[in-house]
């Protein structure tokens, strides 16, 4: 392939349409098969939804349809350098298959993905191979010109075709040899934008439309209303707190003072009695602030992290609670960290108050960019989000994050809330 | 006796450092920040080391980290740590390894000077100053379900037993407690019998026995 470049851009140029070529080749072999699979999967199950088998398949099939949709557009951004947003709603984690399915097909964005698929196996496929195709036909041109012409043509003595050149005698070879090395050109001009044109097509077909983002939007908005609202009541309670409480005992404290002034000599003993009740006041002022700081972040949380601060607040209960964690690789951020754990700690108060439960378990865990965290207790159950449960409110709060909160309560237990929030290491 | 001490605000060192000298003690070196407690700690050989959890740089557990690293290198070495809140988990850290000589205290506990002092001697000489506070969290977490060894125990079996876990002595709970030596004697004896722990007469292995049976898992 280098025979015909001098430059060094023209070298690299050349190694970028055989990797084009290579790739183009890769994909369209790997994709046409899974694309299909996908796409009669997602027709079959979906239309066996009425009968009930396909409520329990049709989750799996669209949560797959969906990973190899992300890696698409992984690869369309890693090889063609073209970013394709995605835009999928939260997918509810809820038990019934058939509001889970549900859910999944009211998700424009599955649609999408359909109308995706049936483009990816036939013009998809081809503007893959193109690639190929440009880089490799010409070799054969050059081989007809060598010399193959002798063999290839058929037994009646008909011409073999070259594109539109009929090959028989060596003329008509070194004729296709041209029509090879036109091709050549044409091929180490424009494969990387014909390649380019296949990830263009994906990212036309898979980025999400107006409508779904004005959607995105809106709940944004919603959540970014309901965190306002939430920190604003938030402060007001501690502004309170502090005004009913530390503030009080302080100017409470600065009088005592000067009463113990006034009384130092003329009546020593009240005096004393008056400083010991002022150091009192001093003491509970302070436990107070304590409790406040608690409320507002936790000093583990801020010395220790997630994982320590979840620790504590299980060893402060006094039903025998496990923890397991499994965050490595650094802290979370700040805010996140903060909401899960005030999460963690609402489910924990729910589980000792309401449920009986004699054993409770927390398992927290990091992985592919979402935190996962699980309270699980031995009671009765029954727990649901709404009526006053404190679930509704957790759930608001995540939803700040993108969080999603599921509740699995049958009566008679146990419980078991589930929360995941994205978000990275840092 | 020559202390290390680290805690980074200035108001609170400046206090401490009087305190400590107003009786007696002398001040081997009053750091700020984590690295400078580290090198004290290394350099300075002192007889205890009193010390803020949150340090400078990270603002995090600095403090504490440094202590139990010190105490790592050198088995026993007194550590005081102080703090504006106490946590279970840290308590558990600081008397895993079990040689005493380990004090875990809130700052509000510096106004009653007679008492601190008492507890960063304590420390030195290799026993053990648990803030109440601590003790009380064990407890409620131990008598949770009302059926309990510690359920059991009578009142004053169940104050003595708290004031044991602080770290105190025979004698001093007695003055507390405002009964002889031998009463509190009596009511040890008869807290190890029902909590079903080995009687020692080494204070501070009492002590770390009572702490290590509130701590133990259901």
């Amino acid at each position: 392939m280098n025979t015909n470049t001098k430059s060094g851009e023209g070298g690299s140029r050349a190694r970028g349409t055989v990797l084009a070529a290579g790739r183009g080749l890769a994909l369209a072999v790997g994709s046409l098969p899974l694309s299909i699979l996908g796409f009669c999967l997602s027709l079959v199950s979906m239309a066996l939804i009425p009968i009930g088998v396909g409520a329990l398949t049709t989750p799996w099939v669209v949560k797959g349809v969906r990973a190899y949709a992300e890696r698409r557009r992984a690869l369309a951004e890693r090889w063609g350098g073209v970013r394709v947003p995605s835009a999928y709603r939260p997918v509810p984690r809820t038990g019934d298959p058939f509001r889970l399915s549900l859910a999944l097909l009211r998700d424009p964005a599955t649609w999408r993905d359909l109308r995706w698929l049936l483009v990816d196996m036939t013009a998809g496929f081809v503007t893959a191979l193109l690639p190929a195709v440009l880089v490799l036909y010409p070799l054969e041109g050059f081989a007809l010109a060598a010399g193959l012409w002798r063999v290839v043509g058929d037994g009646d003595g008909g011409a073999y075709w070259y594109g539109f050149v009929p090959v028989d005698d060596q003329a008509s070879a070194f004729g296709a040899g041209a029509l090879a090395a036109a091709l050549l050109f044409v091929a180490h001009r424009h494969t990387l934008n014909v390649f380019r044109v296949h990830f263009l097509l994906t990212a036309a077909m898979l980025t999400p439309s107006q409508a779904e983002l004005a959607e995105r939007v809106r709940v944004l908005t919603e959540s970014r209303r309901d965190a306002v609202d939430t920190s604003a009541a938030e402060l007001r309670r501690i502004e309170r707190d502090l005004h009913d409480g530390a503030q009080a005992r302080l100017v409470a404290m600065g009088m005592d003072l000067g009463t113990v002034e006034m009384l130092v000599d003329k009546d020593p003993e009240k005096a004393k009695a008056l400083l010991a009740q002022t150091r009192r006041s001093s003491a509970e002022a302070l436990s107070e602030l304590r409790d406040l700081v608690r409320g507002i972040h936790p000093p583990v949380l801020a010395e220790r992290g997630l994982g320590d601060a979840v620790r504590a607040l299980a060893l402060r209960l006094p039903v025998a609670t496990e923890v397991s964690v499994e965050i490595e690789g650094g802290r979370l951020d700040a805010p996140v960290e903060s909401a899960a754990y005030f999460a963690v700690s609402e489910l924990l108060t729910n589980a000792v108050k309401h449920s009986g439960a004699d054993r409770i378990w927390v398992d927290l865990r990091h992985e592919s960019g979402r935190l996962r965290l699980s309270v699980t207790d031995d009671g009765t159950g029954g727990a649901a989000i709404g009526a006053g449960s404190g679930l509704a409110g957790v759930e608001r709060r995540l939803g700040t994050f993108d969080g999603v909160l599921a509740v699995s309560s049958p009566a008679g237990g146990p419980t078991m809330v589930t929360m995941e929030i994205p978000c990275v290491l840092s | 006796m020559r202390v290390v001490l680290a805690e980074d605000l200035f108001l609170l060192r400046d206090g401490l450092v009087r305190l400590l000298e107003a009786h007696d003690f002398e001040i081997a070196a009053a750091v700020e920040t984590g690295p400078e407690l580290e090198r004290a700690l290394a350099e300075l050989e002192p007889d205890v080391a009193v010390v803020d959890v949150r340090l400078p740089p990270t603002h995090t557990d600095e403090g504490l980290q440094c202590a139990l690293r010190a105490r790592r290198r050198r088995p026993g070495l007194p550590v005081l740590v102080l703090s504006q809140h106490v946590e279970q988990l840290y308590a558990r850290e600081l008397l895993a390894d079990g040689t005493g000589g380990i004090g875990y205290l809130l700052k509000d506990r510096v106004f009653d000077a007679e008492q601190f002092v008492d507890a960063v001697r304590r420390v030195a000489a290799g026993g053990t100053a648990m803030d109440p506070q601590v003790i009380q969290q064990l407890l409620a977490r131990r008598s949770g379900d009302g059926q309990g060894p510690v359920d059991r125990l009578t009142p004053r079996e169940r104050e003595v037993m708290e004031l044991m876990a602080q770290g105190r002595s025979n004698a001093a709970i007695a003055g507390k407690l405002v009964v002889t030596e031998r009463a509190v004697a009596k009511h040890t004896a008869n807290i190890f019998v029902k909590l079903g722990l080995e009687v020692s007469d080494d204070d501070n292995r009492r002590v770390l026995a009572v702490l290590a049976y509130l701590d133990r898992d259901r």
